[in-house]
């Protein structure tokens, strides 16, 4: 069977002793052409892409998030448009893998096969459905799987270990840790220690299977969360293009430079 | 074929995936809230059927809520309309002025079992949350209320009362500033605190755990009523409608549930929602206008949506009908034909208000005055053995600033 993406980059940043750096953005924000743009340019540094397909009723997003995707949406980007960032970045950085996120009704509307062909067609790796739990998801993921894009898992500390095992046996090359119980972009209010040892106990259940952290990283708190797979930023940089606009500053290098940063922060 | 069936209430009529008709309700629920949903749900269903907490439940209904509530004839109004007899359900005079203190009530005791010390709720209207944070202090929890702004400024009334009983409200900027954004604020603040907060889900919407024990709550009405209606006209008449204005459900829930298995030919149940103001197109009727299956707030159901999965905007004079979506379970009653849907403008509604309040000696608030706009529509078309009795589930006194807007006047 062919090495998915997804897996490759984890095995190079294995070699590499670090984890993967994954950049979670907004599609669209503050624009169509700058965050494709902010993509470009963040992916020197990235190891994966997750690109947000904006939804106006976001249960489970924090104020940061939130903010790009209500720019986003205000700046009239469509999921057609979505699809044409990945093509065109797709385009440039055909190794860099990318991850789709976002809620469940606009794939509903698009029709789960439509949607999941249209991402093969453009180059997505892999797919998270926030409001699409285990095991709700198990025909779409099997859908995924079929079309070879992973369909995420996600894990939370409030997942019971027997809940955690049948996860983990469906899941497919990554599976997402969610840091603590909060929104997208709270405070970290769980010591790295115990995040780490939650971390672990998944792990453990499979080896092969590459587990990255979120919520809650950023510069301050990536460093102590190196030992992980792989680490999800994200409010922070959709804070920052937020500033950046609000500043009248260009986000691709604002938000460059963080990226640059966070990447030299687990090297 | 989609089938209601018999002797099952309907809150329980879902599969093993929560599903009503195989395809209404569910959990689309992000992964930290699963086991709280999942606790909730095994707690629920041990204390539904246990006489303690029933005994408890009967207890705070009769002498907190003030169950039964009166069941009153509108002969004015029916001699003025000439056709069908009128009557209406008081549940506006329960503690606190609507139905919402049913499920708050039993929200509340619940918390207490789970040993939860928070509560947190939505409101559209305001009853919901200012029914929960007058039972949250009484049951001694400490009680956040999320509330849009569009709505804080419409209801001020309500949003008094909620913080002279001690809640906390956090007012929701987001999006449309209504009801949709002041449930997904709740929700996300549940995602980061769930392990010592319980949340109250206002009406029977979101995931299927919150639309049983919502439903659970508001049968209580249709049980009162029952019992009236058998002790008014010795047995159940021939032909009665039962009127209820729609938004998230719960009041029409609980004022149908005990009729649902009878045959709509003997009791039709007729759903009335907000249709906005004249001629607009941001209504909030996802029934009466064929709204597409969607997914919002953890449920699937008919909701306003554009082509691409948006949650639409909405607009109602009526804040607590000016909600996208609809229950579950009202999906369920429209596509088995159980229930017939309809929606009543912001204008109707306030002419509904004129005339009944000019009659009658009751002051429905704009919610039920949907229903009232119905009835009014019908009821000189209908034989005068037909029984409608439209459920009065609110009271005016949070409307005051906007009839006085409206009307230039206040009763």
């Amino acid at each position: 069977m062919k090495v998915s993406l997804i897996n490759s980059t984890f095995k190079k940043t294995k070699k590499e002793n670090r984890p993967a750096l994954l950049t979670y953005t907004v599609a669209g924000d503050n624009n169509k052409k700058i965050s494709l743009e902010i993509l470009k340019s963040i992916s020197n540094y990235a190891d994966i892409c997750e690109i947000g397909f904006p939804h106006n009723t976001p249960i489970a997003d924090g104020g940061q998030i939130q903010s790009s995707t209500y720019r986003a949406l205000k700046n009239g980007i469509k999921i057609k448009d979505v699809f044409s960032i990945v093509k065109n970045f797709k385009k440039l950085k055909a190794d860099k893998p990318v991850i789709l996120m976002g809620y469940y009704n606009m794939i509903y509307q698009y029709g789960d096969n439509n949607f999941i062909n249209i991402c093969k067609k453009v180059g997505v790796d892999g797919l998270i459905v926030i409001d699409l739990p285990y095991p709700e998801n198990k025909i779409f993921a099997k859908k995924c799987k079929k079309k070879n894009i992973s369909f995420i898992q996600l894990i939370s500390p409030t997942t019971s270990k027997n809940r955690m095992k049948k996860i983990m046996q469906d899941s497919h090359d990554m599976v997402y840790y969610i840091s603590m119980l909060s929104t997208t972009g709270g405070k970290l209010k769980v010591s790295p220690k115990k995040i780490l040892e939650n971390y672990n106990k998944i792990k453990n259940l499979n080896k092969k299977k590459n587990i990255v952290i979120g919520f809650g990283i950023t510069e301050k708190t990536i460093g102590s969360l190196k030992k992980a797979d792989g680490l999800v930023v994200g409010s922070a940089l959709c804070g920052e293009i937020s500033k950046s606009v609000e500043k009248r500053q260009n986000p691709v290098t604002n938000v460059t430079n963080i990226v640059r940063r966070l990447k030299n922060k687990i090297i | 074929m989609m089938k209601l069936k018999k002797k099952i209430p309907l809150i329980d009529q879902h599969d093993k995936h929560g599903f009503w008709g195989g395809k209404f309700g569910g959990n689309f629920i992000p992964e930290t809230l699963k086991k709280p949903v999942d606790d909730l749900t095994d707690l629920f269903e041990n204390l539904r059927y246990n006489k303690k907490f029933l005994n408890q439940r009967n207890y705070y209904f009769k002498n907190y809520v003030g169950s039964p509530t009166p069941l009153i004839k509108l002969q004015n109004l029916s001699d003025h309309l000439g056709g069908a007899q009128i009557w209406s359900k008081m549940v506006s005079e329960a503690n606190g002025g609507a139905h919402k203190i049913y499920n708050a009530t039993v929200h509340c005791l619940i918390a207490k079992k789970a040993n939860k010390k928070y509560i947190v709720g939505d409101t559209g209207a305001g009853y919901a949350g200012k029914m929960l944070s007058m039972a949250a202090k009484k049951f001694g929890l400490k009680c956040k209320i999320f509330m849009g702004i569009k709505d804080m400024k419409r209801q001020k009334p309500n949003c008094e009362a909620m913080r002279k009983n001690g809640a906390e409200i956090i007012p929701v900027y987001s999006g449309s500033q209504t009801l949709v954004d002041a449930v997904s604020e709740c929700m996300r603040y549940w995602v980061s605190n769930c392990d010592t907060t319980h949340m109250c889900v206002g009406s029977t919407v979101g995931p299927n755990i919150f639309v049983k024990i919502c439903g659970w709550s508001t049968a209580q009405i249709s049980r009162e009523l029952k019992v009236q209606i058998k002790s008014e006209f010795k047995k159940i008449p021939n032909k009665i409608e039962l009127i209820n204005c729609v938004g998230g459900g719960s009041s029409a829930y609980g004022f149908w549930s005990e009729f649902i298995d009878y045959d709509k030919k003997q009791i039709k149940l007729i759903g009335v929602e907000a249709g906005g103001p004249k001629n607009s197109k941001l209504h909030a009727a996802p029934l009466t206008n064929n709204a597409k299956l969607g997914i919002l707030h953890g449920a699937a159901a008919y909701v306003c949506q554009n082509s691409e999965g948006q949650i639409s905007e909405t607009e109602s004079i009526s804040a607590g009908l000016d909600y996208p979506g609809v229950s579950p379970i009202h999906c369920y009653l429209k596509d088995t034909k159980r229930a017939s849907y309809t929606s009543a403008t912001d204008e109707e509604a306030l002419n509904a208000y004129k005339l009944v309040t000019k009659l009658e000696k009751i002051n429905p608030s704009l919610e039920p005055c949907h229903a009232f706009a119905e009835a009014i529509k019908n009821a000189p078309k209908l034989s005068k053995d037909t029984i409608v009795i439209v459920n009065s589930c609110g009271d005016a006194k949070k409307d005051r600033d906007i009839l006085k807007a409206r009307l230039r006047k206040i009763k």
